[in-house]
């Protein structure tokens, strides 16, 4: 039977990059002083099961080139070789390669063969020195020396393999993996029988079977190890080396056994892999987790989400044939029943309303997880000193808005990075640790999720921004601005203050887009600096882009739906508050403060409006993008949650409006846009 | 010549009338009378009251719920200036599918009443007439004569393209860039 292995190919691939970010983080997180062997396993393991994934499907340049990285990392999990910075710059830069290349793979392009060339040969190259530097102190040289001597001495291991009962449904296959173990020595495998249950009761799907393996002939453990890896979790698997003995005829030299130090080594040796393999276990189930979190063109869900889900369609069921049953013979006296079951039906609809958005969340480590590399590459590019923190990783966000929020927090950071944070020697000389932090920082406030970037660098020049503005045309040189504004200013195209362009930063391209970007997903973005101390910017997004929680609005037959979050306050209207303005219409006295009034009526044009005189209607305070106003409405109707729909799928973007929604009789209403309004008003 | 061929050569014959031949749906507005391409229109629906959408042109009478989607309707008689009509619940709605670019939109066009599916043979299209600045004809394709009644064909592609919409557009991008 022939599988086509095409069809597993995306999973591969999916799995591959989860590997190769893991990898990526991994390396990042290896502190040269002390290291953290969970650390390297993690690095090891994914690698692993890259060249594993890829020698299945073919791709012998991806798991060739693994290999390479692979042995070096195994010297490093063996405490073999020591980690320097060289090294794990050289493997950030092979897991770049490997990434181009799967990427070439999976695209059906060619792969880059001069740079998997220059990656293998600095790999070999970190490979070939000698693995522990001469100066450290001769006694590890002399232990580890002993260890590779003591490894050839073995003559054999026997192993008990004891498979869990679901080891076949894990689709792997023992015999296979006894046929890999006899071809590194002469294999006898005993079956042990014992918990094969009675005919009756077998199910040929269970593994009821263990063996006892004796495998002679000198074999390394890690290419034991190699062979049960995968089955690691799904069996009871012990190994003891057994080192040559007059009965064995054993090509290992037993010259070498009267060593003294010999015998011992490998027995430490077996005890040390036991825990080992533990810790390796729960890595790799830590690794699935991650996966789970995180998630590209599909999203992997848990499965109690779904069952949940499930649950609750159900009970939805139940209500509306409870509902129809009413409907079918309804008499007055029915009606508290029906009552009843349209409340009912209200609450099963939210609950399976917010089931769902549920899954499209994500959290937001997923953008931020990239960071930590981008401040590695930047800030040993630059020589700076850079800490780089994140907080509230598990901040969960909208699958959209984390997709899209992305490149503009790159953008973010790399100023922060390039810009903000000062050379370590100005730092000192401002009284400033050397050493910078740039701080990402993602929380929820309200039915907001504001993250921030922030770095305690040298902030925003307000006359240095001034002066540039007016020396770029972009503003007069007598307008006066607030701070505020002139942080903005950043924020029009062309601008940039850096003296000289680097490849990281400056050219003034960005900032704009960042700011487009962030408000075409109906956020806002804000700058708050203080010069010599740092700046911070931040950026306010709504927690999901589909629903909405809304205030409708009545103008004349009109119904407009107010983003609830935009709204401050809803009043009356008193005639002695109200303030005529020449050329800029009227405005409200709110304590202390003159708001505008914007009459909907008018700049939408309705002529069915109900009430013209302001003291009739009602005055919806609301805010957009830092800017307050009232808008004179009908009436408030009611505060629902309403799905955003598309204006501009058929038809155009409206000003004033972001969108529009259906009612619950069918009809359409248009969402307002309070900044688009304010705009609007202005005109 | 085996019975076989014989029916090859009559689909043969069958589809070379086709590729000649397309369907038009037909439809008055006043005394007029249109016609589009049939296999752009999505369906016929009955009037049904819209949201308005404020500061349009006159004519694009606002947006409504099409199944989930918001559709866009535009009163024909008030696109092509022949006066405005009452809206019953007789007053027919066309959706309509457009292709502009790469997107497809959907949108209803008010029309009088829909009258007929009519076939009609490429030849037989004529190219419309040059009226001068006086007529519009930049909607229609060609006209073409049934029963002696001339049945002018619209472009839809062109008739979906909103005032606006795409050069608003357009002028959206040349500011992004």
């Amino acid at each position: 039977m022939s599988i086509d292995m095409a069809q597993f190919h995306q999973v591969f691939f999916e799995e591959s990059f989860e590997g190769l970010d893991a990898m990526e983080s991994g390396l990042l997180n290896l502190d040269m002083g002390d290291v953290d062997v969970d650390e390297i396993n993690t690095i090891f393991r994914a690698a692993h099961s890259i060249k594993g994934g890829s020698g299945t499907f073919g791709f012998t340049a991806v798991s060739d080139f693994t290999h390479v990285m692979e042995t070096l990392l195994d010297e490093m999990r063996d405490g073999r070789r020591q980690i320097t910075q060289v090294a794990v710059d050289v493997l950030l830069g092979s897991v770049d390669c490997l990434r181009e290349m799967l990427h070439a793979i999976q695209d059906g392009g060619a792969i880059n063969q001069q740079s998997v060339g220059l990656h293998k040969l600095a790999l070999d190259r970190e490979l070939n020195q000698i693995p522990v530097a001469e100066s450290a102190n001769s006694q590890v040289v002399s232990v580890h020396s002993s260890a590779v001597q003591t490894e050839q001495q073995i003559a054999g291991w026997s192993i008990a393999f004891s498979p869990h009962l679901h080891l076949l449904k894990t689709g792997n296959e023992p015999l296979r993996m006894f046929r890999e173990l006899a071809t590194l020595g002469t294999l006898s495998v005993t079956a042990d029988l014992q918990g094969l249950p009675d005919l009756y009761q077998l199910d040929p799907e269970e593994c009821h079977l263990s063996w006892k393996l004796a495998l002679q002939g000198n074999v390394p453990v890690n290419e034991i190890d190699d062979i049960f890896d995968w089955v690691e979790e799904d069996c009871d698997l012990a190994k003891q080396a057994i080192f040559t003995s007059v009965d064995t005829p054993s090509s290992a030299a037993p010259a070498i056994v009267n060593e003294a130090t010999a015998a011992k080594m490998p027995v430490d040796e077996v005890e040390s892999t036991a825990p080992d393999s533990v810790v390796a276990v729960k890595e790799s189930k830590k690794d699935e987790q991650k996966a789970a979190a995180k998630g590209s063109s599909s999203i992997r869900v848990d499965t109690s989400k779904i069952d949940t889900l499930i649950n609750m369609v159900g009970e939805l069921v139940i209500t509306q044939s409870m509902l129809s049953l009413i409907g079918e013979h309804f008499e007055l006296g029915k009606l508290d029943q029906l009552k009843n079951g349209l409340s009912q039906l209200e609450r099963h609809t939210r609950e399976l309303q917010e089931s769902v958005m549920n899954i499209r969340m994500l959290p937001i480590s997923f953008v931020f997880s990239r960071f930590p590399r981008l401040a590695h590459d930047i800030s040993s590019k630059l020589g700076k000193k850079i800490d780089l923190k994140l907080v509230g990783e598990h901040t969960e966000v909208d699958k959209t808005v984390v997709e899209l929020l992305s490149d503009p927090l790159v953008h973010l950071v790399r100023n922060s990075l390039d810009h903000g944070i000062e050379m370590p020697d100005v730092r000192l000389a401002a009284g400033k640790p050397e050493t910078g932090t740039v701080t990402l920082e993602a929380y929820h406030r309200g039915g907001n999720i504001v993250i921030e970037v922030s770095d305690d660098g040298k902030g925003l020049d307000k006359d240095k921004l001034r002066a540039k503005a007016i020396e770029k045309g972009l503003i007069e040189t007598d307008t006066i601005l607030t701070d505020k504004q002139t942080y903005e200013l950043i924020f029009m195209p062309g601008f940039s203050t850096a003296e000289k362009l680097t490849d990281i930063s400056g050219r003034g391209v960005g900032m704009d887009v960042v700011r487009r970007n962030i408000q075409s997903l109906g956020g806002n973005i804000e700058i708050i600096s203080t010069l010599g101390k740092g700046s911070t910017i931040a950026i306010h997004l709504p927690l999901t882009l589909a629903i909405l929680d809304g205030q409708s609005v009545a103008v004349g037959d009109e119904t407009y739906i107010v983003p609830l979050g935009a709204i401050i306050e809803s009043l009356n209207i008193k005639e002695e508050r109200v303030n005529r303005v020449v050329g800029k219409g009227e405005t409200f006295l709110l304590r202390g403060q003159y708001l505008p009034i914007v009459r909907m009526h008018e700049i939408f044009n309705v002529t069915s409006v109900k009430h013209t005189k302001l003291t009739e209607g009602l005055l919806v305070v609301v805010e957009g993008q830092g800017v307050r106003c009232g808008l004179f409405v009908d009436d408030l109707l009611g505060q629902q949650q309403v799905v955003i729909k598309s204006l501009e799928a058929n038809y155009r973007r409206v000003e004033g409006v972001s969108g529009a929604t259906i009612l619950g009789d069918g009809s359409v209403a248009l969402i307002l846009d309070i900044p688009g309004l304010v705009r609007l008003a202005n005109q | 010549m085996s019975q076989n061929d014989e029916m090859k050569d009559t689909e043969q014959a069958e589809k070379r009338v086709l590729a000649d031949q397309s369907q038009f749906l037909s439809f008055t507005l006043g005394t007029e009378e249109y016609g589009v391409d049939i296999l752009r229109v999505q369906e016929i629906r009955s009037w049904e009251p819209v949201s308005r959408i404020p500061n349009v042109p006159h004519y694009e009478k606002g947006v409504v719920n099409l199944r989930g989607s918001i559709v866009p309707i535009i009163d024909l008689r008030e696109r092509f200036d022949l006066g405005r009509s009452q809206y019953t619940p007789l007053t027919v709605v066309v959706v309509l599918q457009a292709r502009i670019g790469e997107k497809s939109r959907v949108m209803g066009v008010v029309v009088d009443a829909v009258s007929d599916v009519i076939d009609v043979d490429k030849k037989s299209i004529q190219s419309s007439p040059n009226f001068g600045a006086k007529v519009s004809t930049e909607f229609i394709n060609g006209l073409v004569s049934i029963n002696q009644r001339m049945v002018m064909l619209l472009d839809v592609d062109k008739l979906l393209k909103l005032d606006g919409v795409d050069s608003l557009m357009g002028m959206n991008d040349d500011d992004e860039n």
